[in-house]
């Protein structure tokens, strides 16, 4: 029972996003009306789906740079918990957009973005899947995933505000924060953010855990045969 | 320490000339890869092509390089053996032979688009207004295919199903390159001012310095696998 505290945190902020995030007064805007309280889940998913590939990369570094494998284990965990946000992600941006924009996939530049950005990270998966040497996967699948990242951000963040989208903060639209932001959005969607970052890192150190088993167990059954 | 890098770079570049011309198969091979993909657009629009509208043809053109791009530059590290590549690397630093790479490639697209460019305005039609812009775009393109593609090209030259794994990892990196290329090439099309596509270039231009530094920090981890 190490560590148990961050994981009951998780489950109070989740809970708490879900009740108030359903049940919260939000402010009322034309056209969006009540589905802004789609930002609670669609908007902190994506945030935190960056986060977590930001601390992927810098795992990714930190392998690189050391040559433990264990590093490597947290990237590539990482990778993954941010790619099941980014599906997420993906749905719930669906979703508003079929009662807001009237087409659950509009030809918008960022969702594009998103999409290609998902595709980088599957290609990411599936280098890792071709290799058999541990090392050498980790050492070559790390190469990608920095510059994976390196490509991400200007394709999530920078070329949709150079051209028309329908999101906030590009071609023109103003971003959230200069209006309607208010701070009954800000009590929610901040622990939101952090919320499901930490489930994240859960779910990421669960598998973590099962891989690490499972080396143990392998390196016996090869200690083991020696033996005999 | 910085002249000695340079002096492996020029040999190393002359090195990728003379093993290209010495095996003439393999340049001509991708010069007749790029005709032969132009010819075969220009049959399958039935020789209508005075109804190709601008952005099929923009489009058309630059899926044709791109593809081009991908099967040229793929064999630029599998098509040594194994152990040449060892004795390489026991006489050179990974920067030397990463930068070299990109530049000899980034000739290769050069000449390749370059070529690509003339066959297909001469088949489909030249529909540029601006060819100085048009040109530019075509300089920075080949350059920026050439190094995206080089560094993947190592990476995906290190695994088994390389030829799979090459288009996979490289489609979804190139496209925000190739998104600010076709649109620039449309500008440039239009014959539009060179002011309004300064936002592009310098796009462009900042994609090309951070992949090729990316290129530059990233190799030497991963030639010694």
């Amino acid at each position: 029972m190490r560590k148990i505290w961050w994981k009951i945190l998780c489950i109070v902020i989740i809970f708490y996003v879900i009740i108030m995030g359903i049940m919260g007064p939000v402010p009322h805007l034309a056209i969006i009306n009540e589905s802004i309280r789609n930002t609670y889940f669609h908007v902190a998913l994506w945030l935190a789906m960056t986060t977590l590939l930001f601390a992927s990369m810098i795992f990714s570094i930190r392998y690189l740079g050391k040559g433990r494998i264990s590093d490597d284990d947290v990237a590539s965990e990482l990778a993954k918990s941010a790619i099941f946000f980014g599906i997420l992600g993906c749905l719930t941006g669906s979703i508003w957009a079929n009662y807001t924009w009237g087409d659950p996939w509009p030809n918008d530049p960022k969702l594009n973005g998103a999409a290609v950005g998902i595709l980088i990270y599957l290609a990411y998966l599936l280098l890792r899947s071709s290799f058999e040497d541990e090392q050498r996967k980790a050492r070559i699948s790390s190469v990608y995933n920095i510059f994976a990242f390196a490509v991400f951000i200007p394709i999530i963040y920078i070329l949709p505000r150079l051209t028309d989208s329908l999101h906030p903060g590009s071609g023109g639209n103003s971003t959230f924060g200069s209006y309607d932001f208010d701070n009954n959005i800000r009590k929610v969607f901040y622990p939101a953010i952090i919320g499901y970052i930490l489930l994240g890192l859960w779910l990421a150190e669960l598998r973590i855990r099962i891989k690490v088993i499972n080396r143990v167990r392998d390196e016996a059954l090869i200690t083991s045969e020696k033996v005999q | 320490m910085s002249s000695g890098i340079l002096n492996e770079i020029k040999t190393l570049i002359w090195k990728e000339i003379t093993l290209e011309w010495r095996q003439k198969y393999a340049l001509s091979g991708m010069l007749l890869y790029v005709i032969s993909t132009v010819f075969v657009c220009y049959l399958s629009f039935n020789l209508r092509r005075n109804q190709l509208t601008p952005i099929v043809w923009n489009t058309l053109f630059w899926i044709i390089i791109l593809f081009t791009a991908v099967n040229a530059i793929a064999k630029s590290f599998s098509q040594e053996r194994y152990g040449r590549l060892i004795y390489y690397y026991s006489l050179c630093s990974p920067q030397a032979i990463i930068i070299s790479k990109i530049i000899y490639n980034s000739f290769i697209m050069l000449l390749l688009s370059g070529m690509g460019f003339i066959f297909y305005a001469f088949v489909m039609g030249n529909a540029v207004g601006d060819m100085g812009l048009f040109t530019l775009c075509l300089f920075l393109a080949a350059i920026g295919f050439a190094s995206v593609l080089t560094l993947v090209a190592g990476i995906a030259s290190k695994a088994d199903n390389s030829a799979t794994l090459m288009a996979v990892l490289s489609f979804p990196i190139i496209l925000p390159m190739m998104l600010m290329t076709i649109r620039l090439a449309k500008n440039a099309m239009d014959g539009l001012d060179w002011s309004v596509s300064t936002d592009e270039i310098t796009t462009l231009l900042s994609i090309d310095l951070i992949v090729i530094t990316l290129s530059y920090l990233l190799f030497p981890y991963l030639w010694r696998s």
